[in-house]
């Protein structure tokens, strides 16, 4: 770890102050923005208002922060059922910016940004950054996508803010993605470990190295210690995870440090709270449960109590690198990406640390679910890489026999494993999709 | 002595065969000899080839995983008892085989030749030497100069 430390400059940051704050005087600035955020809400969001009202809440009753635990929870479904504008505190006059998630069903949600929210926000990820290390002399390759999705401007800005050189390449074009890796002499790169995981493979086909890539810096999906063991072994660079979501902010939320034991969350915007996700119940530090944000500074959409369906715990004790701002544990799983089968609940975060964990290689992998006669069946498919080809039908057999063996003995689930062709698992430029769910339940 | 034997993975599915066979045609590759060694999910497709070091640019470039072994090429008398003749040499050598397959080379004769896999192509090499009637093949003898 130390090696990982003295690798990384992470020249402090002034704008990196707020990190340390001592933590009274940082629960003392949170309640100020609490109370101030919740009394916005109340005046100016209607639903919000309302659910207040029918719980005999007003603002006022916001005397410490412990007090948030009886305000209402804000969900995903508020933000459709108010499309597109119906959570927003601002008028459009002031509103400068509006981001919207791609909707997998139905209608997006819509996110709205002052002009002081995105200065916030290219703070956030200005410390984002710092913390993984960057800083002024930094190229940075933005491979987040540009447009409605967060990614791209919110880390670009942020970038920007640091003071390093971007590079607003966006996402897509992997030939072009590693020829300007090398060409520009890049320090940093920025996208989703999926994406990174194919850079790799096709560095390795193109026979092309990473340059003086140091760093990456990616989110917007969860992956796995295991996974980012083998980023960092096969290409060399120090891998950050970082976390956000539009409904709060988009990316800047929280970022690993060089310590790499769990994310720093920017709690003087951003304050945390673990729930137990069936209840609502609030958990104490250290347990684990659902990820409950409130925007303690956001202008145009105050968020409070937004669950976030990311599954994780807050860690009580202090990062030793100093910052006192609390941590989060690197999220693996989402409450809603887990599915059922025959009773028991599976993470696909689970199946890959399996798959990790026997053969040598990044896999690519896919989990298709089928129902045959009513029983439902688990298939994961992997596919084949010259690492762990063989001539031997029975090598790949025992291949075979072993990951399924490792799945089963994770899941205690017997799942059938087949080998498939390499490139015929759809790649991802952005978020993968690792589970094909055609049970039609 | 040695032949680089080059191995595919298939998918098993209709049409998984011809793709890689018609990299190698548009190549202007020539297939000297092949097997195909099927199970219920996948199967391996060995071949020799003429240019082995372009077949498998040819084939990684069309996407295939390419895995290059090197087998023997033995000769076998054409007659009842031919090959288990040879095979009584291997066993007397100790050597076990991992798989075989046999072809002609065009000029008809009283000879076959088969390929054979063995764990340790060298160690094979080296055992066969007290065996006068197994032939190993040079390999110009099936691919040319």
């Amino acid at each position: 770890m130390s090696e990982t430390i003295s690798d990384c400059p992470g020249a402090f940051h002034p704008s990196s102050a707020p990190d340390y704050l001592p933590i009274r005087q940082l629960r003392e600035l949170q309640l100020r923005r609490l109370r101030a955020i919740v009394a916005r809400a109340y005046q100016r969001v209607a639903l919000f208002r309302q659910r207040m009202d029918e719980r005999g809440l007003t603002p006022e009753k916001v005397q410490k922060l412990e007090d948030l635990q009886a305000l209402p929870f804000t969900v995903k479904t508020d933000l459709r059922d108010t499309y597109p504008f119906g959570l927003f505190a601002s008028p459009m006059e002031e509103i400068v910016r509006l981001h919207a998630s791609s909707g997998t069903t139905g209608k997006p949600i819509v996110v709205a940004y002052t002009q002081q929210d995105l200065d916030v926000w290219a703070s956030v990820m200005l410390r984002t950054f710092a913390a993984c290390g960057l800083g002024q002399g930094d190229v940075i390759q933005n491979a987040y996508g540009y447009g409605l999705f967060t990614g791209g401007l919110g880390a670009h800005y942020g970038a920007e803010a640091l003071g390093a050189t971007v590079i607003p390449i966006s996402g897509g074009n992997t030939e072009r993605q590693l020829m300007v890796l090398q060409d520009f002499k890049v320090t940093a790169i920025c996208c989703t470990p999926s994406y990174f995981v194919h850079l790799i493979e096709r560095a390795k086909e193109m026979k092309l190295d990473f340059g003086r890539l140091r760093v990456g810096v990616f989110g917007a999906e969860p992956w796995s210690d295991a996974m980012r063991a083998r980023i960092q072994q096969d290409s060399g660079i120090h891998a950050f995870d970082i976390y956000g979501l539009s409904e709060i902010i988009g990316p800047g939320v929280a970022s690993e440090c060089e310590a790499q034991e769990g994310l720093h969350i920017f709690e003087d915007h951003f304050y945390p709270e673990i729930i137990d996700s069936a209840t609502g119940a609030p958990l104490p530090d250290g347990s684990e449960g659902e990820l409950v944000l409130t925007t303690l500074s956001k202008q145009a959409m105050p968020m409070i109590r937004y669950r976030t369906r990311d599954v994780t715990a807050i860690i009580p004790e202090q990062c030793r690198c100093g910052r006192t701002v609390r941590r989060i544990r690197r999220i693996c799983r989402r409450s809603d990406d887990m599915f059922i089968i025959r009773g028991i609940n599976v993470f696909p975060s689970q199946v890959e640390t399996a798959l990790l964990a026997v053969e040598g290689t990044l896999p690519h992998y896919q989990i298709v679910l089928t129902r045959d006669k009513g029983l439902d069946q688990m298939e994961v498919q992997v596919e084949v890489t010259p690492e762990v080809f063989s001539d031997k039908i029975r090598a790949l057999e025992g291949l075979q026999d072993k990951l399924a063996r490792s799945i089963e003995h994770t899941l205690g689930l017997r799942v059938a494993v087949h080998l498939v062709e390499p490139r015929t698992i759809q790649r991802s430029e952005g978020k993968a999709k690792r589970v094909i769910d055609r049970r039609n339940i | 002595m040695k032949i680089h034997q080059l191995s595919l993975f298939l998918e098993n599915r209709p049409g998984q065969l011809v793709a890689p066979c018609r990299a190698l045609a548009k190549a202007g590759i020539d297939i000297v000899t092949s097997s195909l060694a099927d199970t219920a999910q996948f199967g391996i497709f060995r071949l020799v080839v003429k240019d082995w070091q372009k077949a498998k640019q040819v084939l990684e470039a069309a996407g295939s995983v390419v895995n290059v072994t090197e087998v023997l090429a033995i000769e076998v008398p054409d007659r009842p008892g031919g090959l288990a003749g040879v095979l009584e040499a291997f066993d007397r050598a100790a050597l076990g085989i991992e798989y075989m397959y046999a072809f002609t080379s065009g000029q008809r004769g009283a000879r076959a030749i088969c390929i054979f896999r063995f764990e340790d192509p060298d160690k094979a090499v080296a055992a066969l030497r007290g065996s006068p009637e197994v032939r190993v093949v040079e390999s110009e003898e099936i691919l040319g100069k």
